[in-house]
């Protein structure tokens, strides 16, 4: 059966090299980085390599870069490691309604410590406004926590302004900037979005599972929340997984030599919004001003989960919502208060580079496919 | 010294006549259930059976497993030694040395059910818990409310020293309540229905009604988890995945929706019916719980009996949905049924259903379709996916 994956903001497949490299570091290189002898100095050095690939990437210094388990664990990290080096200068978080998971639940255990969280919520076209932010931030703030792509419906949040308000504020509030759905996809340099902390995972740009990576500007200090034998100068401490890590950097080497994608993907993306929009009872969710790596629609009347597991059966992978959630209504289309039925209905399209117009097309036929097969609710 | 399980059955030895039958299925059942964790020796005498490791196996590995057979009224770890007062006394403060150095008062419990044993109970008593007092002076003796009790069996094989005994699972053996089917969605209540039907001795088959791509693979694969628990209690479940996309498609376009849910009950029984006729089962059970939702009126239910002959058992019938709750919790089924997964009963849910239907509009509604080959297609092509925990 043919098969077409449209779940890319989910996770993507390994590029080919990072998988060589992954096979290499695992048999041949397999070094404990810690180690004084030249085995262990060569699976050092391999580290070291892709700090200096990620670091250039984004434009900051080697010895800002740390390497964790992925996206959830640098968004902990950035957000309680704050919190505990920065409690002392008061007591409230701004973020917004729609964050991933790993930040809105992290805030969630926030407000039981007694924390204020502040959620800005975006509009119906899920935009948020900076004035919100404005209003929000006060001089007991310590934290401003927003991603750069939402992760359901491709939507851009003006992060770049986000440091200019926080000092017109005059407040000592950190910025943590969530990266995971944007690197790779939109310039990320630290210079321009003037964050004190970012995150990045590496299996959602064809990289390994496992691994990810937290930028914290060397000018802040924010406390661990792991304790053990000083690895990642004691922000991430434990033997580093040497393989995910050179599998990370390939993966964003790969980005680097390839040309075109972003142009590719827009016009993927350009070409299934106007195959969609011809369809009568399809309403596209993701406004055109939205990464066009996703594409975010509800098709009236048809259950998310019913339509994805019917284009499952005719090997077309997409998502319902996030991956995440499983299943449970979406909180982010909640947010930017979309009417009941369009959420339950919400089909989520990812693009990566691997994929055509031909796919489109066949998606659409079973989309079509299944509308006409597939009873309404 | 030697370490080894004593078995008391439970209500089985009321059961005059059928007790031979009902002790060797229980026995059987333990036999089969150990067997997986290594060689235990097993003989049964005076409404006892005992367990014995053989070289390597522990005592400790089972304890889990025998919680978890019916029939069982309770179970005790126990040192067995030989029958001489001055030895028993010893291996007493030595085998419960941990328990009774922690507590304040005690007392001794003796059964002698070898008569031929020189001293009578009481005398055991009074030797044993005289001795006790000297080697722990942190006990003092209480025989009304002591905060632990020592057990001294006196048996043929040997004494056995022992504390309290932990309460079996109760019930009564899997088999001698006969062979019945649960319907099982992948809610919280079917899988303790089944449970509670397993705990009356049933052995279970089970039948799932599938409607992809209206549900998924994981909705399928939530049932064999569940049903993996429920067989840790009443072993082996034959489970058939009937195909049901059709049959719920064609009563959601031809019949009233008001009445869907109820049609779609019938035609259920229907199948499951002529599933457990030919594995033998004798019965269906259900989830079902009086008032729970508008299929679960006495109404609804007289129209779903109606379908089918086979009597249908449901023993959540009177209870109230935390009961239920609390013994999904305690059988470990609660958290994989409220992963939120759709399946057959959540899909095509009318907005107004029927509370009170009427049999003959059912029927007329009913008579749009033609059911026998829809039936039949559904039961030919069901899978068939064995479950043991």
């Amino acid at each position: 059966m043919r098969e077409v994956y449209l779940d890319n903001s989910s996770t993507t497949k390994v590029c080919d090299r990072a998988v060589q490299k992954m096979m290499d570091m695992m048999t041949k290189n397999y070094g404990n980085p810690s180690s004084l002898h030249t085995k262990g100095f060569e699976a050092e050095k391999s580290i070291n390599n892709v700090k200096k690939i990620l670091a250039d990437f984004i434009g900051c210094k080697n010895s800002e870069i740390y390497f964790t388990s992925g996206g959830t664990e640098s968004n902990n990290i950035a957000i309680l490691g704050t919190v505990n080096s920065k409690k002392r200068n008061g007591n409230k978080i701004v973020t917004t309604a729609v964050e991933h998971a790993s930040v809105l639940e992290t805030m969630r255990f926030l407000e039981k410590q007694g924390f204020e969280v502040e959620y800005i919520k975006p509009n119906v076209e899920g935009k948020i406004l900076l004035e919100q932010f404005e209003n929000a931030i006060d001089d007991n703030t310590i934290l401003v926590s927003c991603m750069m792509v939402n992760n359901e419906t491709g939507n851009i949040y003006p992060v770049e302004k986000l440091k200019d308000i926080i000092e017109f504020k005059k407040s000592r509030a950190l910025l943590h900037i969530d990266a995971v759905q944007a690197f790779c996809k939109i310039p990320i340099k630290v210079n321009k979005i003037k964050a004190d902390l970012i995150s990045f995972s590496a299996h959602k740009i064809h990289g390994p599972k496992g691994i990810g990576g937290l930028f914290i500007s060397d000018n802040v200090r924010v406390s661990p929340l792991f304790f053990g034998g000083g690895q990642e100068k004691g922000m991430r401490p434990g033997t580093q997984s040497t393989p995910l890590i050179a599998g990370f950097g390939e993966a964003i080497l790969d980005y680097c030599d390839s040309t075109g994608v972003y142009d590719k993907i827009l016009e993927l993306n350009s070409y299934l919004r106007e195959r969609l929009l011809g369809i009568k009872y399809i309403f596209i969710n993701s406004s055109d001003r939205c990464l066009p790596y996703i594409l975010n629609f509800s098709i009236s009347g048809i259950k998310s989960e019913t339509m994805l597991h019917f284009l499952s059966s005719k090997g077309i992978y997409v998502s319902s919502g996030s991956a995440c959630s499983k299943g449970k209504k979406s909180y982010v289309l909640n947010a930017m208060e979309v009417p009941i039925n369009r959420i339950d209905s919400a089909i989520r399209v990812s693009f990566s580079r691997h994929n055509t117009k031909d796919d489109i097309d066949y998606l659409v036929s079973a989309i079509k496919e299944g509308m006409n097969k597939i009873a309404k609710i | 010294m030697k370490e080894v399980m004593l078995i008391k059955f439970g209500e089985i030895v009321l059961k005059g006549l059928n007790k031979k039958r009902f002790e060797d299925m229980l026995i059987k059942t333990i036999k089969q259930r150990v067997s997986k964790f290594g060689d235990y020796k097993i003989k049964s005498a005076q409404s006892t059976v005992f367990l014995e490791p053989v070289d390597n196996s522990d005592i400790d590995d089972i304890v889990t497993i025998i919680s978890k057979i019916f029939g069982i009224a309770s179970f005790s770890k126990a040192s067995v030694v030989e029958k001489d007062i001055n030895i028993i006394k010893e291996k007493t403060a030595e085998y419960l040395k941990r328990e009774l150095s922690n507590v304040r008062t005690f007392k001794v419990e003796a059964k002698r059910s070898d008569k031929k044993f020189s001293m009578k109970s009481p005398q055991i008593c009074e030797e044993v818990g005289g001795y006790l007092l000297e080697e722990f002076s942190n006990l003092s003796v209480d025989v009304h409310n002591p905060d632990f009790t020592v057990i001294i069996e006196i048996r043929d094989f040997g004494a056995y020293i022992h504390g309290i005994s932990e309460k079996g699972a109760g019930g009564i053996p899997i088999g001698t309540g006969g062979k019945a089917s649960i319907m099982i969605s992948g809610g919280i209540d079917s899988p303790v229905a089944a449970w509670m039907m397993a705990k009356r001795g049933v052995s279970l088959t089970a039948i799932h009604f599938a409607s992809p791509p209206y549900t998924s693979e994981r909705a399928e694969q939530k049932v064999i988890e569940l049903l993996e628990k429920v067989s840790e209690y009443s072993g082996k479940i034959k489970l058939f995945i009937v195909p049901f996309t059709e049959i719920q498609e064609i009563i959601k376009k031809k019949c009233p929706e008001e009445l869907f849910t109820i049609i779609m009950r019938r035609i259920m029984m229907k199948i499951s019916e002529i599933i457990s006729k030919n594995e033998e089962c004798e019965a269906i059970i259900t989830g079902e719980s009086l008032g729970q939702v508008a299929s679960q009126t006495i109404q609804a239910i007289s129209c779903t009996d109606e379908s089918v002959s086979m009597p249908i058992f449901r023993p959540l019938i009177g209870m109230d949905k935390n009961d239920i709750i609390e013994i999904s919790r305690k059988i470990e089924t609660f958290d994989i049924s409220i992963q939120p997964y759709e399946d057959c009963c959540t899909v095509f849910v009318p907005k107004h259903p029927r509370t009170k239907p009427k049999i003959k509009y059912v029927k007329i509604a009913e008579s749009a379709i033609e059911w026998e080959k829809l039936i039949d297609e559904a039961v030919n092509n069901s899978r068939i996916v064995m479950i043991e925990s």
